[in-house]
């Protein structure tokens, strides 16, 4: 590798008795696109955090294109040196207009007529990458859903002005994007390599690492413990390099038995924006996949059966947040305290919380969904984006929920995660429970026992286990199109 | 240190205790060592009463960013005036003048919240002009009445054993309640959490309406009893018996660790920097400042103490 972009040598980092970062090497080549993968906690955010500036590693030594960099590194000097980030938590000022995003990181955008320059740079970068994104740079970021969000968030890093492109971070960036989209950034990322820049690629979907990457580093606690061609790998073999069982997999597999089709309806619903058409019906044990587009009215029809408006539910509800940010979690709070929120009623006794029950509440959780913490008595921040992910899930499964509303809950959650709660949703259902499952990625789909695929609001089409198909969702997410 | 140093950022309630206790031997040492214990006698009478309303704008305060109960010193007249004249100096009426009292303090917290829920006001326009409501009707009700208190009721709420005033032991009860309600309840709880993030509360099937809606009955309730209290310790109500307290409940809950932000409720904090502000009164007293300069003096010094107590604690 002759030329390369950044290279890391021994970096270590640790917060507290967590040790992050345990001696990494990282090499990016100029015009290389590198596929990250790790499970949840593996380091690969942290080290992230580190190249971009905002952490400073314990030990370790950094260079850019060969060169030492003279002053401490800090946001500022990464900047300068022309790298970029798209964190999954993401980072946009909800409050300013998409143009006025794109000022914030272009101190070049100023004097008079800055506006219009940002304008047209912002949106000339995602009329590139993503053709036809629907998204106005007037718009305030606070008022786009997460997906068109994360849309701008990723065209604002590719945008040039005075500094140059060295090298973009893309860590989980298609998490909230539905396959058109991340497609179209999958084909840009190609170009832009293409141009010289390199580019790192976080992604829990292997199928994208492995055709979007050139060459693919595995994480596991805290070490890369391979780095290879992308060719070399497969799906299987990446998975093994992770230390993912792959019995697993096998487990995850098994049919279910289909619920029986006499079962009693317990939501009945109809979209908002669902005139006389049909409705949406879900019956006790089924697993309901909501499908189409991303912004197309799923999340909005979660949240009116959530509400209980327009729609007719049996039993009490949980909601699993996607956005967690904004939806779930209650930062002030420990890891305990966020699981045990929804089932607070029922651990009262004597008009009292009870602290014993509580905290064995949160304990089982941990074992069962594997939340990777010293203490459930931490704060919710110190857990990595997958973790608070889980800690979502514990909270809803461990409730007295039998219907439960899941809003594209997998964004940055591992394969061997998303495995143990397909197996975990899978029991559940067969238990009786019924789940709701709005879902950005097509697979998931397939452990559905009915879809509902929306468009502007609207249910276009219901598609049965046995007849679904990746083709038949897709054309039924453009279906009457000119609406 | 640094155990003293960690101890602090775990308690930030302890601040508001060192900063009283600061205060007070500053000003025993100016005064020779003499009256150290009837200068804290004195600070516990009157602490007492912003306490009462403290704990119920901690609560307001707790519910997240823009809530705030600005009615709390027009609903303290209202409650003092109302008590005072259902009473009329007679003992036998006393149970009846403070249900009256805190009935009529009832209605003003569930006007307050109709105002935010119904009408969507925000709570600092909505509780500010509904005390303007309620302060006319307070004057329309009490005008030119200076009625003293039933024997009783002043008894209670001037009386001290070994130096300490009944009221301070029977609110430091009230104190100890409300903690435990708001770390061991549902009710509790949902304040936190509609105070971190209100959407995340609903979508958490918490009862964020029911909550919100108890929490201004509660602040207004409180302010009702600090009324009553007030009118017994001070012989009778006035239409200004609440001037001092619309700044005081906001500064005691800050200076005691509360987070303005919302989320995080702090009631012992509340009890230091209640002394802490009597004290630092009673203190620039005793220097012989003037009026003016004892003004612009408390400005300063609570300012200074936000900054430094509650300076790490706001950025988040």
């Amino acid at each position: 590798m002759s030329a390369e972009a950044i290279r890391l040598d021994g970096v270590e980092k640790s917060f507290g008795a967590v040790r992050a970062l345990a001696g990494v090497d990282l090499v990016v080549g100029v015009g290389e696109c590198l596929g990250l993968v790790g499970h949840n906690g593996a380091g690969k955010s942290t080290l992230m955090h580190v190249l971009a500036g905002a952490l400073a590693p314990d030990t370790g030594r950094l260079t850019v294109g060969g060169i030492e960099p003279k002053t401490a590194w800090s946001s500022a000097s990464s900047q300068a040196a022309g790298i970029r980030c798209v964190f999954q938590e993401l980072s946009l000022c909800p409050n300013l207009s998409v143009a006025e995003n794109a000022r914030i990181v272009h101190g070049a955008l100023s004097g008079f007529g800055w506006k219009a320059r940002a304008r047209t740079l912002i949106r000339t970068k995602l009329d590139e990458i993503f053709p036809g994104h629907g998204i106005n740079p007037d718009d305030e970021v606070g008022d786009l859903p997460i997906g068109k969000r994360q849309m701008a968030e990723i065209a604002r890093a590719f945008t040039v002005t005075s500094a140059p492109l060295r090298l973009v971070i893309l860590d989980e960036p298609t998490s909230s994007l539905d396959a058109v989209t991340a497609e179209q950034l999958l084909a840009y990322i190609a170009k832009e390599t293409a141009r010289g820049t390199a580019i790192i690629l976080i992604s829990h979907l292997l199928g994208e690492i492995l055709s979007a990457s050139d060459r693919i580093v595995v994480m596991k606690d805290g070490k890369a413990v391979a780095a290879r061609p992308a060719k070399t790998f497969d799906r299987a073999s990446l998975m093994a390099a992770m230390g993912s069982d792959l019995n697993d997999v096998a487990v995850s597999e098994q049919l279910r038995p289909a619920p029986k089709p006499d079962a009693p309806v317990v939501v009945r619903a109809r979209p908002s924006g669902q005139g006389a058409g049909s409705e949406l019906i879900v019956h006790k044990g089924e697993i309901t996949g909501l499908a189409g587009l991303a912004g197309h009215g799923q999340t909005k029809t979660l949240l009116q059966i959530f509400a209980r408006q327009g729609a007719e539910v049996d039993g009490p509800m949980a909601f699993i947040a996607g956005d967690r940010q904004s939806d779930g979690i209650f930062d002030l709070w420990s890891i305990a305290q966020n699981v045990t929120v929804r089932s607070l009623r029922s651990l009262t006794r004597r008009g009292f919380v009870d602290p014993t029950a509580e905290a064995q509440l949160a304990r089982t959780w941990r074992d069962r969904i594997a939340i990777r913490t010293p203490s459930m008595d931490n704060n919710i921040l110190t857990l990595s984006g997958g973790n608070q992910q889980k800690t979502l899930f514990a909270r809803a499964l461990g409730s007295d929920a039998t219907v439960i509303l899941m809003d594209d809950p997998m964004r940055g959650v591992d394969v061997g995660t998303k495995l143990e709660v397909y197996a975990m949703i899978r029991a559940e259902a067969a238990a009786g429970r019924s789940f709701l499952w709005y879902t950005t990625e097509v697979d998931e789909l397939t452990h559905c026992d009915r879809v509902y695929v929306f468009r502007n609001g609207r249910i276009t089409e219901a598609i049965d286990a046995a007849d679904l198909s990746e083709q038949r969702v897709l054309q039924a997410s453009f279906a009457e199109s000119g609406t | 240190m640094t155990g003293l140093r960690t101890h602090l950022a775990e308690k930030p309630w302890l601040w508001s205790f060192l900063a009283a206790a600061l205060v007070w031997g500053l000003a025993v040492a100016f005064a020779g060592g003499h009256g150290g214990g009837e200068i804290l006698t004195s600070a516990l009478a009157f602490g007492t009463f912003t306490v009462i309303v403290g704990l119920g704008q901690m609560m307001v305060i707790t519910t997240g960013p823009g809530n705030v109960d600005l009615s709390i010193p027009a609903t303290m007249t209202l409650s003092g005036v109302i008590a005072m004249k259902v009473m009329d100096t007679d003992s036998a009426h006393m149970l009846i003048g403070i249900l009256a009292a805190m009935g009529a303090s009832l209605v003003v917290g569930i006007v307050n919240y109709t105002l935010i829920r119904l009408l969507r006001i925000p709570p600092i326009i909505a509780t500010l002009s509904s005390s303007f409501l309620v302060l006319s009707t307070a004057i329309s009700y009490g005008r030119g009445l200076r009625i003293k208190p039933p024997p009783p009721l002043a008894e209670f709420a001037t009386v001290r054993m070994f130096g300490i005033p009944l009221a301070a032991i029977a609110i430091c009860l009230l104190s100890l309640a409300v903690a435990v309600i708001l770390k061991g309840t549902v009710y509790g709880r949902t304040v936190a959490a509609i105070g971190q993030n209100e959407r995340a509360a609903w979508l958490a099937g918490l009862n964020v309406r029911g909550t919100r809606f108890a929490t201004y009955v509660l602040s207004a309730l409180l302010a009702g009893l600090c009324g009553i209290l007030q009118s017994g310790f001070s012989g009778g109500a006035a239409l200004n018996m609440g001037d001092d307290f619309l700044l005081a409940s906001i500064a005691v809950v800050v200076i005691g660790g509360t987070s303005v932000a919302g989320g995080r409720g702090n009631v012992p904090g509340i009890w230091g920097a209640a002394l802490f502000m009597y004290l630092l009164v009673t203190m620039l007293n005793i220097f012989g400042a003037s009026p003016g300069v004892r003004l612009v003096m408390t400005g300063v010094i609570i300012i200074a103490v936000i900054t430094i107590a509650g300076g790490e604690r706001q950025t988040r």
